[in-house]
């Protein structure tokens, strides 16, 4: 089993899955990462841009890539508003609230999309759908191959955001201290609605990447969602680089362990690393000491 | 005194409810309406009087109902002695998960994560074993008789989940009267002020996740005995995680009849939206999911809240 | 009654508290004081159990408590306020001193009764039912107090108990704080309110960075020039020195 015939194939698409990770988990360490919140509404918001790229593609017939343009923005907004509008409000100050709000969040988009659209999983056929890569005698599917592209890729302009804009430096001013970003001005209701958007705007990425090698159903977010917190308290609440890897590691556990445990043994590797990482170096790989 | 009486006229009012309704369909709201507090107050007694808020409480509903399972089908015991075995294991694995979270410090969202977490590895160890029945599940033979705690009529599972639910009210009660209750609600409150009084936070925690996790086995192995049948979805899904807490929330967290409002509200929301609203799968989640956001912007105290005396 | 003998802690690099050894007295009022910043209540958590020291040793009544727990610590009878107050804030004033009062009382009315013995004695009667969140700060205080004192504590640490009163609610603290003593509780406090210290302390150390720089009776150690300098900076003593000749 250990034969490397077999075993390099299925580091790959580890490597690849994990990207995908990666591009979830991105935007939930920005989220604790700035606004110290736990967004159990991630799952459920990817399950909502997962459809809004199948619609795209079933009743206007954009192709998934191209729908970057529409669900990275519409994604923003959403996060935006969403923060303003409920979450902002809701927190009295309390960190367990926000954690239960998200919930709620969670719960509403869950069943909305059952009540819509039913529990049917579906997926979308593209020319490339079905087409492989071949990397170093391994053959990986094509979606899967520019997913792990645009994990990087999209790490980068994260990374590039924080790191060298106006906006970058509120964050990190807000994230650092919140009263005292407000004692110099920072408007940090305002900053705090960025990032959450910013946050959904990588889920917005993450479905266009996602859908063409996957599926969607309305249960679809709850399969992501530990995975993502574990790939974000691996790498390091807050940190991109983290994220990243915490993703391709994750991924290429998931495969292994599905490989030599069986599929569905194999996800156990997964929970049993994120119990560990909770219990043992909470602070995960790359991130700071609380 | 007034809620020991309360208590009492809640036990008598629904031990006399055979007499005078003999609709089925009233009779099985009752007992939902009962389960459902039961399962509430179970995490009530963690998140509400304890500060400890579990995302993951089907891992001891899941005990619960598997132990009552396998203990009947695969070792033939009684259902009357499977039942406290099924309770002990709950508070057992409550123990272990405390032992481990408290140990180390988990709290607030780190530690709902963790419980999460355990929930989804016992699902996939369910769904794996044979013991367990594997994704299959397993189906409790037909065996009606009350000495099999299995009932022809509703009546037997109204007076069962009476039971269990009244023990579950008169824990919450003691929380409230009592030396440990004080200290409890003083951990969840300011844990550091706590300790600086002499009290043993660690061990006050575990010894209430104990008591949650126990009841909520109780809440696994009554589903066990009334629907004859568990699977591992069923079991340790987040549907019945989030069951819980919502009763216990909408009804008023860290108080006792919290969870009992916050359970007859789903369950008549429920009704009426399957009957004014949509028959649909997902509405009633809707509804909650809606109502949980709103009682944590608007009403943090829950629906109890707004019968506690002004201050 | 406790003795710390040669305490140390640093903080990544700060040496928050290096080499510091006192010994309290027992049934008096005493107190620790120096400038901002200079270690003092990081000395109560080494002492208290929240901190573990890096060096030293903290002994009560002949026991080695050094690194013992917090709560174990209280029931041996010591017990501690906090300089940010920390009330319970969701219950009643009544029910957050009768946390401290199970300490020793099991029963619960037993407790709720001791508590409001306890409230009278810091004159918090007329709050007993109000919630610990709608208090004043100066209300908080008291409940820190009375909290702390619900246990029955032999030895008291309190942490800026006095802080941000006015000085009549000062004047009216003074009087319960020596009552405190009067009943057999011996007390140790931190203190900046300089009215309260000359008032009350029988004996004063004074802590700056990390260190003890003096100790002495309270007008012996305020007219010390080392103290003077800790807290105005340095070359204040000469300079006061100098005016004081000046204007004869």
């Amino acid at each position: 089993m250990l034969d490397p015939a077999i075993l390099f194939p299925s580091l790959l698409n580890g490597l690849t899955t994990g990207a995908v990770y990666a591009l979830i988990a991105l935007g939930l360490t920005l989220i604790y990462g700035v606004l110290h919140i736990i967004n159990f509404a991630h799952g459920a918001a990817l399950m909502m841009a997962l459809y809004g790229v199948y619609f795209l593609h079933e009743k206007l017939g954009i192709d998934p890539y191209l729908s970057l343009p529409i669900m990275v923005p519409v994604m923003f907004a959403a996060g935006y508003g969403t923060y303003r509008g409920v979450i902002g409000r809701a927190s009295h100050g309390k960190d367990e609230n926000i954690l239960l709000i998200t919930l709620g969040l969670s719960i509403i988009l869950e069943n909305a999309a059952l009540y819509f659209w039913n529990s049917d999983t579906r997926s979308i056929e593209t020319p490339y759908t079905l087409s492989m890569v071949n990397v170093f005698g391994a053959s990986i599917s094509l979606p899967k191959v520019v997913a792990f592209g645009g994990a990087l890729a999209t790490t980068v302009i994260l990374l590039l955001i924080i790191g060298k804009t106006d906006l970058g430096r509120a964050i990190r001013a807000c994230a650092k201290e919140r009263q005292g970003a407000k004692l110099v001005g920072i408007n940090v209701d305002h900053v705090f609605a960025m990032s959450f958007g910013i946050g959904l705007a990588c889920l917005g990425a993450a479905a266009c990447f996602l859908l063409p090698a996957y599926y969607v159903n309305p249960q679809v977010g709850n399969g992501f969602v530990l995975i993502a917190f574990t790939i974000v308290v691996l790498g390091g609440m807050g940190s991109f680089v983290g994220a990243l890897l915490g993703g391709f590691l994750i991924g290429i556990v998931e495969s292994l362990g599905g490989l030599m445990l069986g599929e569905s043994l194999g996800q156990i590797g997964i929970f049993v690393i994120f119990i560990a990482v909770l219990l043992f170096r909470p602070q995960g790989l790359f991130g700071a000491k609380a | 005194m007034r809620s020991l009486a309360l208590i009492a006229l809640l036990v008598l009012v629904v031990a006399l409810l055979p007499l005078f309704v003999t609709s089925g369909f009233a009779l099985n709201f009752v007992i939902m309406v009962l389960y459902a507090t039961l399962l509430g107050q179970a995490w009530n007694i963690l998140g509400g009087f304890g500060g400890q808020f579990s995302f993951g409480h089907a891992v001891f509903f899941g005990t619960g109902a598997y132990a009552m399972s396998v203990l009947q089908i695969k070792l033939g015991f009684n259902a009357w002695l499977a039942l406290p075995c099924a309770i002990a294991l709950g508070g057992l694995v409550g123990t272990a998960l405390g032992a481990l979270s408290f140990r180390y410090g988990l709290k607030g969202s780190y530690f709902a994560l963790v419980t999460l977490a355990f929930a989804e590895v016992f699902r996939i160890l369910a769904n794996t074993f044979e013991f367990t029945g594997a994704g299959v599940g397993l189906q409790l033979p037909l065996q009606e008789s009350a000495a099999n705690l299995q009932f022809a009529t509703k009546t037997g599972y109204l007076y069962t989940a009476l039971a269990l639910c009244t023990i579950s009210l008169l824990v919450a009660w003691w929380l409230k009267h009592s030396r440990y209750g004080a200290w409890l609600t003083a951990v969840r409150d300011n844990e550091d002020s706590a300790a600086a009084l002499g009290v043993n936070a660690f061990r006050v925690k575990l010894i209430a996740i104990t008591i949650s996790g126990a009841l909520m086995a109780s809440g696994g192995a009554f589903y066990v005995q009334m629907y004859r049948y568990i699977d591992p979805h069923i079991a340790y899904g987040s549907s019945i995680s989030v069951e819980a807490l919502l009763a216990a929330i909408i009804g008023g967290m860290g108080t006792i009849f919290g969870p009992l409002l916050g359970a007859a509200v789903l369950h008549l929301l429920s009704e009426l939206t399957r009957n004014y609203i949509a028959n649909a799968p997902g509405v009633s989640l809707i509804i909650y999911g809606a109502l949980l956001v709103l009682i944590i912007m608007f009403m943090p105290r829950g629906i109890a809240g707004l019968f506690e005396r002004k201050r | 009654m406790l003795a710390a003998n040669n305490l140390a802690i640093s903080f990544g690099g700060l040496k928050a508290v290096s080499d510091v050894s006192l010994t309290v007295p027992a049934g008096k009022i005493t107190a620790l004081i120096g400038p901002n910043g200079a270690g003092k209540s990081t000395l109560f958590g080494l002492v208290s159990g929240f901190l573990k020291p890096d060096r030293g040793s903290v002994v009560l009544e002949g026991r080695d408590i050094t690194g013992i727990k917090p709560h174990i610590v209280c029931r041996l009878g010591m017990t501690r306020t906090f300089q940010i107050v920390q009330p319970f804030a969701q219950q009643t004033v009544r029910e957050n001193i009768a946390v401290g009062a199970h300490l020793h009382l099991a029963n619960r009315k037993a407790a709720l009764a001791a508590a409001e013995e306890v409230a009278a004695r810091v004159g918090l009667t007329d709050q007993l039912d109000k919630l610990a969140a709608s208090l004043t700060i100066a209300g908080r205080k008291r409940l820190e107090l009375a909290r702390a004192l619900a246990t029955r504590p032999k030895l008291i640490l309190l942490d800026e108990v006095l802080a941000g009163l006015n000085p009549q609610e000062v004047g009216e603290m003074i009087p319960v704080l020596r009552g405190i003593r009067d009943s057999g509780v011996t007390v140790f406090m931190i203190e900046h309110v300089m009215q309260a210290v000359m008032n009350l302390a029988e004996y004063v150390w004074v802590i700056a960075q990390g260190q003890l720089i003096a100790e002495g009776l309270p007008n012996a150690v305020t007219s010390d020039e080392r103290v003077i300098e800790a807290y105005l900076g340095h070359g204040t003593a000469a300079r006061l020195r100098e005016k004081g000749a000046t204007h004869g």
